[in-house]
């Protein structure tokens, strides 16, 4: 049996990634609470995460032969954002609604520290392998 | 990592806020300062916040706030007719600052729940980064 130490953490390093790019745009929009104009944005995860995955699994990915070659990485997958919808807009045309991006942000945590911790079993199951104890 | 970049956005609304709370703290200080002329008197100061976009990571994604100006009310001070006091105009005029004090206090809560609200943002992208370093262990 081969394992490919590549794929050993699949598609959580990229989900990881993604958690903490969403992290940024959501503090900015807490950050950015009180500012005028200011439009809150978010990042669609399940989008991304979804083409990347399809790009993992894909049998025609594409192959660096020469050493010129770009690698063609699934992490660098263009991180689409979109504008949120508020539903009660203020007068100074801020649509950040505090409490919604607060719980966005504890979600994202969330997911963020679960992924972390699938890769630790991750590197706990292949050090219990490699040992063989 | 865009979890470092975290600190740089929450920090900036950190010094924003602290710059809006000074500003309440000076509003409200002066809230009784008395003139003897409409011009000058103290006015109530407001600052002006505005999104900092940083271009060189990742498209606009970075986005701080920075105070752009701090504003003075333009509303008319308050004219008092007090004779005997010191203060006084020749027609026994004094004015008071354009100071709401219930605006203020207002403001101040709204400050500092904002202030607070960061503060979490970097205390959580702490841990985060905390245990991403400790990753496999």
């Amino acid at each position: 049996m081969v394992i490919n130490l590549d794929n050993v953490f699949g598609i959580h390093t990229q989900a990881l990634t993604l958690y903490a790019q969403r992290s940024s745009v959501l503090a900015a929009n807490i950050a950015n609470a009180d500012t005028p104009n200011y439009k809150a944005r978010d990042i669609d995860f399940k989008g991304i995460l979804s083409s990347a995955a399809e790009k993992q699994s894909s049998a025609s990915k594409m192959a660096a032969t020469q050493p010129g070659h770009i690698g063609f990485s699934s992490t660098s997958a263009k991180v689409e954002r979109f504008y949120r919808q508020p539903d009660q807009p203020s007068l100074d045309g801020n649509t950040v609604e505090m409490q919604k991006e607060q719980a966005a942000f504890t979600d994202n945590t969330m997911r963020y520290m679960a992924t972390l911790r699938f890769i630790t079993g991750k590197v706990q199951g292949m050090m219990l392998a490699l040992k063989g104890e | 990592m865009s979890l470092l970049g975290n600190f740089d956005i929450a920090g900036s609304a950190l010094s924003a806020q602290s710059i809006r709370l000074n500003t309440v703290a000076s509003n409200l200080a002066n809230a009784e300062t008395v003139s003897s002329t409409a011009e000058g008197t103290y006015r109530a100061r407001q600052p002006e916040f505005e999104t900092v976009f940083n271009d060189s990571l990742h498209n606009r994604q970075n986005m701080g706030v920075r105070v752009r100006q701090v504003l003075e009310s333009t509303a008319a001070p308050t004219q008092q007719y007090h004779p005997e006091h010191p203060m006084a105009d020749d027609k026994g005029y004094i004015y008071l600052p354009n100071v709401n004090a219930i605006e203020e206090m207002a403001n101040m809560m709204s400050a500092s729940r904002s202030y607070q609200s960061n503060v979490e943002v970097m205390n959580t992208s702490k841990q985060l980064l905390m245990r991403t370093l400790s990753l496999g262990q």
